[in-house]
């Protein structure tokens, strides 16, 4: 008897060791994978880490999410292979993935919004009757994809009710929740029908007050590489002076204001001043922030431009003429307390076709998910009086 | 359910008529899209739609078979940004595995691209899945990721706003990429096996949207790989990234060159032929303006350089003198090149109308048609007597009957 107990005794210290083993190899592969390098210097570690993964079945599913936390790109890549290995044989074998642990994964906000809607995804594929039970409460979540699913249900709801009075508030729930443009172009679409209000320039954050200066020497797409006037005072680790007067490129120029009203924040330089072939211009505001945070700032324009925050050279581009979109490009930036200073160089070649002929630009400040930060002081379209300021 | 069971056609009842090669990458394993040994079906008719499977995904990447595995990439999500590979079984069209990442780099493209523009690649081991937001993707055929790149957050530059098209080949061990747009341009030789940069060399800068295409070895020269872009062609050591000649008389950038027998086309002022020599010059052969393709890329085949432009007109011409022999007149627009086999051409316009052509030394007949009533930007690809090709919801194997 006192044998068979002892037995007992180390079976359950062996499964504990076991247990904590496995837990440890799992926790090393996870950190193996979360610290893997562009380059790919370090993929034979990492396909042996994945593998140490898979061999962990299920039980591997769990922790292997909650690395996705603040992971990078590259990880996340990773991670997610990791786990469509493990989904894939566990429904192979038969096997039941833990249902209810991944479902709450799902609802756990503070996840990575890749995690949960792998997550989400893997389990509507066995239980359609997930979309019904979680979308809804999504209308505001980090993932854009979740939000987009939550949208649409409203979109979908109101587009039934004939009724503006009942179609109203569930348009306007949906707007709040709406980060892609084509969504908030159906909504707004929808509430103006219905003789309502609304910003679309505030909702997605546009930039819409700028102070320009220029035209200055673009000529054979020199210019792009060129210090003018401003970007000289930038250089030299100066706010641009805004009584400044610099030698142009046909006279001197001076700093003037320009608004823009547009739905979707379009500075048109080609409209609203002149499309002056192959020059450039900069055109700066501030934007005054209630805290240091990190956002997004994301822009479209078909010319090639430069940006600058507070001084530092945060992207630049060159490339003219190959289309303009929203959220063209996102380039993260980390804004101060108070106000934070933004210059805009945006340059025009010498193309002559019909559709080289744009010189504009649209600026805007949001998170990941593409919704807007404000700032604390407001620039919103209604609190502008007209198109150009001269 | 993914799987289109719908469209599992009795897939007992087709059969391989031949036992060639696989078709590893875009244009097929020489680069040249001509199926050398294969016999596809020339009565193309609904009949001859062996399988028919829903993909995840849009895409103008092309089929790739490797063994008895159908590979093809595919892009969703509102942004582009959800990248697709899916493995597909020659047999049955049933999917044996699909798996996703989130793209690294820009995935804005024009509305006619997509993410998926660039079609995938094979050294028989491992797969090649290359995307216009520049991130190279190397999973073995069971699905397991071997490595991956982002060239796009590696080189945020390197995009372009419409769109990358240019898709991998594989020349020995080495995977090489053309990553070129206006703002920075490049290109590079990634080991097949860790996806460790072996070389990389500067580009001209200016949008590119061609592919790679390949000289063979010969007694005197190993093979070389041949990048093509407004300036020219150059031709490249595969395995060192040296320069090994240079063609600088300005080739179009979204067509590709084509070789046949030593002989490489090139789409420059219409189409130019050289013939490379071994003390690493070349002669030109000629150059036709009569004969200039449009989105596809050249086929050269049989003594006959055939161009397709963008409106569907077929123009061929003599490869001994670059004088154009006949033109023929398709239907609809085309941006999927042609492949040859067996002596015909197989050609699919944007509606998804496939064409059989067989072109004679003096004219072209078109033999039969089959409207897929989808969208094909793809170019397809050939494999033990199957064709496949794809569109934005649908994987297609084309096969005879038994």
């Amino acid at each position: 008897m006192r044998f068979f107990l002892s037995g007992i005794i180390v079976a359950l210290l062996q499964s504990g060791l076991t247990s904590f083993a496995c837990a440890d190899a799992t926790s090393d592969s996870i950190a193996v994978l979360r610290t893997v390098q562009p380059g790919a210097v370090d993929s034979a570690a990492a396909r042996k880490a994945v593998d140490q993964l898979t061999a962990g079945g299920s039980k591997s599913l769990l922790p292997l999410l909650n690395g996705f936390h603040d992971a990078s790109p590259l990880t996340v890549n990773w991670l997610r292979n990791a786990f469509e290995q493990i989904a894939d044989a566990e429904t192979k074998a038969g096997r039941k993935l833990p249902q209810k642990e991944l479902e709450a994964f799902v609802t756990d906000q503070q996840q990575s919004p890749f995690a949960r809607r792998l997550v989400y995804e893997t389990l509507k594929r066995s239980d359609a009757s997930v979309e019904d039970r979680l979308i809804p409460d999504m209308l505001l979540d980090a993932s854009p994809e979740f939000r987009r699913d939550a949208v649409a249900r409203l979109i979908k709801e109101a587009s039934g009710v004939e009724d503006a009075a009942k179609s109203t508030p569930l348009y306007r729930k949906a707007f709040t929740g709406a980060v892609h443009e084509d969504q908030v172009k159906t909504i707004a679409e929808a509430l103006r029908t219905n003789k309502e209000e609304v910003d679309i320039q505030r909702h997605f954050g546009f930039l819409s007050q700028w102070s320009i200066v220029g035209p200055f020497d673009n000529k054979e797409g020199k210019g792009f590489a060129m210090a003018f006037g401003p970007e000289l005072e930038i250089n030299a680790c100066k706010d641009p002076d805004p009584q400044a007067e610099y030698d142009g490129q046909l006279a001197k120029v001076k700093w003037q204001p320009i608004a823009t009203t547009d739905d979707y924040g379009v500075v048109d330089i080609a409209k609203q001043i002149e499309n002056y072939k192959g020059s450039l211009m900069y055109a700066t505001t501030t934007w005054t922030s209630d805290k240091d945070q990190q956002v997004e700032i994301r822009l479209g324009t078909p010319n090639s431009w430069k940006l600058w925050v507070n001084g530092k050279l945060v992207f630049e581009r060159e490339e003219y003429h190959r289309s303009s979109q929203l959220d063209q490009y996102r380039v993260p930036v980390t804004l101060n307390a108070g106000k934070n200073m933004l210059m805009f160089k945006i340059c025009q070649n010498e193309q002559t076709q019909d559709w080289a002929q744009r010189y504009q630009f649209q600026i805007r400040v949001c998170n990941s998910t593409g919704s807007a930060i404000l700032p604390a002081t407001s620039t919103a379209r209604s609190e502008i009086k007209s198109g150009v300021q001269q | 359910m993914r799987l289109n069971v719908t469209c599992l056609i009795v897939v007992a009842g087709f059969v391989s008529t031949s036992n060639a090669a696989d078709w590893r990458q875009f244009r097929g394993n020489a680069a040249n899209s001509v199926a050398a040994g294969e016999s596809l079906p020339t009565e193309l008719s609904g009949d001859t739609i062996a399988w028919k499977t829903e993909l995840p995904g849009r895409g103008l990447s092309g089929p790739i078979v490797v063994g008895e595995q159908v590979f093809v990439s595919a892009s969703s999500g509102y942004t582009q940004d959800r990248l697709h590979v899916i493995s597909v079984d020659v047999a049955t069209g049933k999917q044996q595995w699909e798996r996703q990442f989130i793209a690294t780099g820009r995935t804005l493209t024009h509305d006619k691209m997509c993410n998926a523009t660039p079609t995938m690649a094979s050294d028989g081991k491992r797969v090649f899945a290359f995307f216009s937001s520049n991130d190279l993707i190397c999973l073995d055929l069971e699905g397991n990721l071997q490595w991956l790149r982002g060239f796009g957050s590696e080189f945020p530059n390197a995009s372009n706003s419409l769109g990358m098209s240019s898709s991998p080949v594989v020349v020995g061990n080495t995977v090489v990429v053309q990553v070129e747009s206006d703002a920075e341009a490049f290109a590079c030789g990634v080991d097949v096996e860790s996806g460790a940069t072996i070389w990389q060399i500067t580009r001209p800068r200016a949008a590119n949207w061609t592919s790679p295409s390949i000289l063979p070895a010969t007694d005197n020269q190993p093979a070389l790989v041949l990048l093509q872009s407004s300036k020219g062609l150059t031709a490249v050591d595969p395995i060192s990234g040296k320069i090994v000649w240079d063609f600088d008389k300005g080739a179009s950038t979204i067509p590709s060159a084509t070789v046949d027998a030593g002989a490489i086309v090139i789409p420059s002022n219409g189409l130019t032929a050289i013939r490379p020599a071994a003390d690493n010059t070349f002669d030109q052969l000629w150059n036709s303006s009569t004969i200039s393709p449009g989105t596809a890329s050249p086929v050269v085949v049989d003594g006959m350089a055939f161009a397709l432009n963008s409106s569907g007109v077929l123009s061929a011409g003599d490869t001994q003198t670059g004088e154009r022999l006949w033109q023929l007149r398709l239907r609809g627009s085309f941006s999927s090149t042609p492949i040859s086999a067996n002596g015909y051409l197989y050609l699919f316009n944007e509606d998804g109308n496939a064409f059989v052509v067989k072109p004679e030394k003096d004219k072209g007949i078109i033999i039969s048609e089959l409207d897929l009533a989808e969208k094909i930007l793809c170019s397809p690809g050939a494999a033990n007597g199957a064709l496949y090709v794809r569109s934005d919801a649908h994987l297609f194997k084309l096969a005879e009957r038994q």
